[in-house]
């Protein structure tokens, strides 16, 4: 087991993560329900401190932003065209599938950028992550066309997987 | 006033009526895919955007609620792919294969060498 070292920097952006939530559900700012929501995301940050992951500050700088707004605006996309892709497949009277697990590796090592990509692959058309061991993904594709790493890199991953190197290193 | 009100009113029942669309695909997509690992994928990727399509409409029906409900949308952005994710992972781990004539599987090795490890591990802590 690791010791885990506390912060008070990831401590306070924890706090103030919760705390917008907590604002965001009550919408009032009446005196007792700020205080309550003060007391309540204190106690949350302090026990999920350890396991938040996903917040560092360098991700407010302005170009970091520019990068996660086209990021999402890539992903909407993804995810529409995903859609469309299920409703063809399942109107289609043939069902014209072609199914396999095939496996590529990413250059990522940041925890939190490797769950937003295995999100976003599961949630773009035809793909499904089963398992990330290490730095190697398996994607369940629906439609194979190759089981060469590289090639699946760059049919899956290589659009998301540019902008989030490019947050993270 | 009043205009702004009803505009937004049908907006938010074009959203829900596309959300609604979505989720019946993906019942249906359940319903015809041949193994778990395709009926999830059809699943996942309807549910999502059926979701998140429904509540945003919901949220410009009663623009009140609107920040909560985006809370919630995005919520389901993270956990409704992770937890599919988490199915197709256990399911494999249980022993469905999937399905069809073509095997392609590398995630198969992948698995069997964590277990010997595994097996490895347990025979040293009893020996």
């Amino acid at each position: 087991m690791v010791k885990y070292k506390f912060s008070l920097k990831k401590f306070i952006y924890t706090f103030v993560i919760v705390l917008l939530i907590w604002y965001g559900f009550t919408t009032s700012f009446a005196p007792a329900e700020l205080i309550t929501g003060v007391i309540i995301s204190l106690v949350i940050a302090y026990i999920s401190v350890k396991n938040f992951n996903c917040c560092d500050p360098i991700l407010l700088l302005p170009s970091h932003v520019l990068h996660f707004i086209k990021y999402f605006f890539v992903f909407l996309g993804a995810l529409l065209k995903a859609n469309l892709d299920v409703a063809r497949r399942v109107l289609t009277p043939g069902l014209p599938i072609n199914p396999g697990i095939v496996m590529f590796q990413t250059k990522l090592n940041n925890d939190f950028a490797k769950m937003v990509l295995a999100n976003s692959i599961t949630l773009t058309p035809g793909t499904l992550t089963i398992d990330i061991i290490k730095n190697k993904f398996y994607v369940h594709w629906i439609d194979v066309t190759t089981e060469d790493p590289e090639q699946v890199y760059k049919e899956i991953a290589e659009p998301f997987e540019k902008i989030l190197l490019k947050i993270y290193n | 006033m009043d205009i702004i009100h009803e505009i937004l009113k049908y907006i938010g029942l074009v959203f829900i009526l596309i959300g609604s669309i979505f989720l019946f695909l993906g019942a249906l997509g359940i319903y015809r895919m041949p193994d778990l690992y395709n009926r999830l994928q059809a699943g996942t990727k309807a549910s999502t955007l059926g979701a998140m399509s429904v509540i945003l409409g919901v949220g410009l029906l009663q623009p009140f609620w609107l920040i909560k409900l985006i809370i919630i949308i995005i919520f389901i952005g993270f956990a409704n792919p992770l937890s599919s994710h988490a199915l197709a992972r256990a399911s494999y781990r249980a022993g469905i294969k999937p399905c069809c004539d073509k095997e392609i599987d590398s995630y198969g090795k992948a698995v069997e060498k964590q277990l010997k490890k595994i097996q490895k591990k347990l025979k040293n802590l009893t020996d």
